[in-house]
C-alpha cells in the first residue's frame, strides 16, 4: 500500500505489537505526531522531558521484556534523550528510538533544531539509521526491531528526515529480512559445554556468578533449577537481583564494591568461577589481578567481546544463556552436588562472621530499614525501581527480591534521575503490581517533573524519597577518602517535597518514625495516586561492606561490631 | 606491561554511508591505534575492504577484532597472521636533481618515475611497508619536497 513515511511509522510499530510508546513532540517529528493522534493501536504517553521519554521506555522494557519504544523531535529533544539512550546501552536494553530530523535539503546548513543526532547516537546504540528515503522505512523499522531485541540487546536509533515523514511510498512489512552481517550465534558450543561441566565436576569450590544477561535471556528458571541440580553456591551482580530468590539456601549473595563479604570471599576462595551473562564489570571484580586469583573460569555470554575482555576465561562459551543452561542441564547427572558441602559450610561461616546488617542505633529511622520494611510490607507484589546512589545499594543488599524483572535500575551508567521515569514505564508494563521507586533527595530532583506524567497517565508510582540531606555516596566518598570535605553534597537547602508532589496533584508524606512510615506506605498504596514519601533518614550513615575503588575484594571495610540487629 | 605488536587487521563491511565512521569512532572511543587505514570498494558487490595497521597486546588484538565484528554492517573481520603486504608511496623531487640516480633507486624498491615536469620529477614506489621506509630515508638526500603515503594493504597467503 502506498502511504506516507508518517503513517509507516504507526503501522511498523503497530506490526511489532507496540502497546505504549513514551515520547514528546516537536518540530521534526509533527507529521509522526499527526499520524498518533488519528491511530488507536498504541497508546502514547507524554512524559514532561525527553529523558525521561527514554528511561520510561527502559523501564517498560526491563519490567515487560518487550521493546521499549521512545520517539522525540530532533536537535534538543534528540540531545536530551542521549543520556537515555547510552543508559539503555550499557545495561543491554532493547529499544527502538525514533527521532524527528530536519528536512533533507537542510541536513548540513545549520537549520534550526539541527544536530547531527546519528553521529552522536553511534557511540551509545547498538545500531543506528538517519533514513533518507520513505520506501527504505519498513526494512529499516524492522531491522530496528530485529537487531534491538536478539544478541545482545541494546538501543536502536532511527532518525528520519521529516520530508521523509511526508514522502509517500510503497509500504509492505512482511519483507523478509537479509542481514547477511549480523547474525548473533545463539547456541554454545556443545564441545566446550562438556568440558565446562567436567571441570565442574572436578572442582572442589566451584561458584555460580551470575549477571543480567539471564534476565535479558528470560532464562532465570532455567538457572535456578541448574543451581539446585548441582548444590553449587551462587553470587549475583547487581544486574541480576532477582534471578534467585532471596531466601534460596544456595544465594550467598550480592559481589562486588558493596556486594557481602561472604560473596567477596567467595569469590576470592573458589577453584571455578561460572560465569552466566555477566561482564566482570570494574564494579565486581575489584583489582583484577587479584580476582579469583587461584580459580579457572567458564565465561558463558552471548557478546564474544565481552569473553576474555577482562579476565581469561578457561572455558569461553558463546551463546544465548538459555541454550547454554538448557545443554547443561542435560549433562548434570556428572555433577554430585553433595561433594560441595564442605565448601558450602565454608561460605555458612564467612556469612556468620560479617552478614550483611546494620546498626539502630541512631534517633532517625535507617534508610536500610526503610528498605526492609517495604519488603516486609510489599514484598513479590512490588516492582522496585532506583535512582543512582546510597539509596541504590541499600536496595540492591536489603530488599527481599523473589523474581526476575522485579528490580529495575541504572548498573553500568548510574544515570541520577532514571528511577522516577523508569517507574512510571514499569508501572504502565505492570500495571497489577505496586511501582516502588527507591531514591534520594538528590536524585529525585532530576526528573521530578514526571509527577505530571503520572498524575495524567494515573500511573502511581510511590517514591520513597530517603533524605538524609546529602549527596549521600559522594558524601560517603569524601567522608572515607577525603578527610571529610563534604565538597558541595550538603543538601540542606531543599523543596517542601510534600507539598511539590501536591502542586501536580500528587500527594505527600513526610515521616520520621516507623509508625509514620507504616501508616504512609499503607496510605499511598490504597489511594493509589502517585505518591512522594519524604523519610527522614540518618544523615552520615555509610554503604558498607566496601571493596575502596581499585582495591581487592577480599579486602573490605566492614560495618562496625556493635550489638548487631 | 603486555608488549604491544604491530597487527594488520582487514574488515569487510556494507558499503554504505557512515559505515567509515562506525569503525573509527570504534577506534577512539576504546582507546585503539590506527597506525594506517585503507579503504576501497570491493569490485562487484555491496561491500568494501577496510585495511587497517594497527598497534596493541595480545588481548587488546583480541578485543579490537571482536568489537569491529559486533558493529552490524561488518560482514568479516581478518586478523592476519602469514600475509603478503604492500603499500605506495609517491615522492616529489626537485627536477634539478640527479635522475639517474633517482631512477635507479625507485627501481630497486619495485617502483619508476611517473611524471617528469619543467620544475619536478614525481617517483611512485610499491613494496612492504619496511621497505617503503626504507626507501623514504634513502631518498632525503635528494631533497625529497613532498611525500605520501597510501597505507598498507594486504592478502592472505
Amino acid at each position: 500500500m502506498q502511504i506516507s513515511g508518517a503513517q509507516m511509522v504507526i503501522e511498523a510499530l503497530i506490526a511489532e505489537e507496540v502497546t505504549t510508546v513514551f515520547g514528546y513532540p516537536g518540530g521534526a517529528i509533527m507529521n509522526v505526531y499527526d499520524e498518533i493522534y488519528k491511530q488507536d493501536g498504541f497508546q502514547h504517553i507524554l512524559t514532561r522531558h525527553e529523558q525521561a521519554a527514554i528511561h520510561a521506555a527502559e523501564g517498560y522494557s526491563k519490567a515487560s521484556g518487550k521493546v521499549g519504544v521512545a520517539m522525540i523531535t530532533s536537535g534538543p529533544g534528540f540531545t536530551n534523550a542521549v543520556t537515555g539512550l547510552a543508559d539503555a546501552y550499557m545495561d543491554s536494553i532493547p529499544m527502538v528510538v525514533i527521532s524527528g530530523q530536519v528536512p533533507m535539503s537542510l541536513i548540513g546548513t545549520d537549520a534550526f533544531q539541527e544536530i547531527d543526532a546519528v553521529g552522536i547516537s553511534r557511540s551509545c546504540t547498538k545500531h543506528n539509521y538517519l533514513v533518507t528515503n520513505a520506501a527504505d522505512l519498513p526494512r529499516v523499522l524492522k531491522e530496528a526491531f530485529h537487531i534491538a531485541a536478539t544478541g545482545r540487546p541494546g538501543p536502536v536509533h532511527v532518525d528520519i528526515p521529516k520530508d521523509v515523514t511526508a514522502e509517500i511510498a510503497e509500504f509492505d512489512y512482511s519483507i523478509e529480512l537479509n542481514l547477511e552481517t549480523y547474525k548473533p550465534h545463539t547456541k554454545g558450543n556443545p564441545r566446550q559445554i562438556k568440558k565446562a561441566m567436567e571441570a565442574i565436576a572436578n572442582a572442589k569450590r566451584p561458584l555460580f556468578y551470575l549477571g543480567g544477561g539471564i534476565i535479558n535471556a528470560n532464562a532465570a528458571y532455567e538457572v535456578r533449577d541448574l543451581v539446585h541440580k548441582t548444590g553449587i553456591p551462587v553470587v549475583e551482580t547487581f544486574m541480576a537481583r532477582g534471578v534467585l530468590s532471596h531466601d534460596d539456601d544456595l544465594l550467598i549473595g550480592m559481589l562486588g564494591m558493596h556486594g557481602s563479604y561472604a560473596s567477596n570471599m567467595a569469590m576470592s576462595e573458589t577453584d571455578l568461577v561460572i560465569g552466566l551473562g555477566a561482564r566482570f564489570d570494574d564494579r565486581v571484580t575489584g583489582k583484577l589481578s587479584e580476582f579469583a586469583k587461584n580459580a579457572g573460569v567458564i565465561h558463558v555470554d552471548i557478546d564474544p567481546a565481552s569473553i576474555s575482555k577482562l579476565v581469561n576465561a578457561d572455558y569461553p562459551i558463546v551463546g544465548d544463556v538459555k541454550n547454554v543452561v538448557n545443554d547443561m542441564l542435560a549433562l548434570v547427572d556428572k555433577v554430585d552436588s553433595k561433594k560441595y558441602a564442605p565448601w558450602r559450610d565454608v561460605i555458612k561461616s564467612f556469612d556468620e562472621l560479617h552478614p550483611l546488617a546494620y546498626h539502630e542505633d541512631t534517633d532517625r529511622l535507617k534508610p536500610q530499614w526503610v528498605i526492609e520494611r517495604v519488603g516486609e510490607l510489599l514484598g513479590d507484589d512490588a516492582n522496585i525501581s532506583t535512582d543512582v546512589g546510597q539509596h541504590q545499594m541499600w536496595s540492591a543488599q536489603f530488599y527481599p527480591f523473589s523474581r526476575p524483572r522485579q528490580f529495575i535500575s541504572s548498573g553500568g551508567l548510574g544515570t541520577m534521575g532514571f528511577g522516577f521515569p523508569a517507574a512510571i514505564g514499569v508501572k504502565a508494563a505492570a500495571p497489577e503490581k505496586t511501582s516502588i521507586n527507591f531514591t534520594g533527595d538528590g536524585s529525585i530532583l532530576m526528573n521530578c517533573q514526571e509527577l505530571m506524567t503520572a498524575v495524567e497517565k494515573k500511573l502511581p508510582v510511590i517514591n520513597v524519597i530517603l533524605n538524609n540531606n546529602f549527596l549521600g555516596m559522594v558524601r560517603q566518598w569524601q567522608t572515607l577518602f577525603y578527610d571529610k570535605r563534604h565538597s558541595e553534597t550538603d543538601l540542606s537547602v531543599q523543596p517542601d517535597f510534600v507539598k511539590l508532589a501536591e502542586a501536580f496533584g500528587g500527594i505527600g508524606y513526610r515521616v520520621k518514625t516507623k509508625e509514620e512510615f507504616d501508616a504512609a506506605l499503607k496510605d499511598a498504596v490504597e489511594k493509589n495516586i502517585v505518591a512522594f514519601i519524604e523519610v527522614i533518614v540518618e544523615r552520615m550513615e555509610n554503604v558498607m561492606p566496601m571493596v575502596p575503588s581499585g582495591g581487592s575484594l577480599f579486602n573490605m571495610m566492614l560495618l562496625e561490631k556493635k550489638e548487631a540487629k | 606491561m603486555e608488549t604491544s605488536e604491530r597487527r594488520v587487521i582487514s574488515v569487510i563491511v556494507i558499503n554504505e554511508s557512515s559505515v567509515l565512521s562506525r569503525i573509527t569512532d570504534l577506534f577512539s572511543a576504546r582507546g585503539y591505534n590506527i597506525t594506517s587505514l585503507t579503504v576501497a570498494p570491493i569490485p562487484e558487490s555491496k561491500y568494501s575492504r577496510l585495511t587497517i595497521v594497527t598497534s596493541g597486546s595480545v588481548r587488546v588484538i583480541e578485543q579490537i577484532t571482536k568489537q569491529l565484528h559486533k558493529l552490524i554492517p561488518v560482514l568479516r573481520v581478518y586478523e592476519h597472521e602469514d600475509l603478503v603486504e604492500k603499500e605506495m608511496a609517491m615522492v616529489k623531487f626537485p627536477a634539478n636533481e640527479n635522475i639517474a640516480d633517482i631512477s635507479t633507486l625507485c627501481e630497486a624498491y619495485n617502483g619508476k618515475i611517473v611524471n617528469v615536469g619543467e620544475n619536478v620529477i614525481i617517483v611512485m614506489v610499491a613494496d612492504e611497508p619496511k621497505r617503503v621506509e626504507n626507501y623514504l630515508k634513502l631518498i632525503k638526500r635528494y631533497n625529497p619536497k613532498e611525500i605520501v603515503r597510501s597505507g598498507a594493504v594486504a592478502l592472505e597467503r
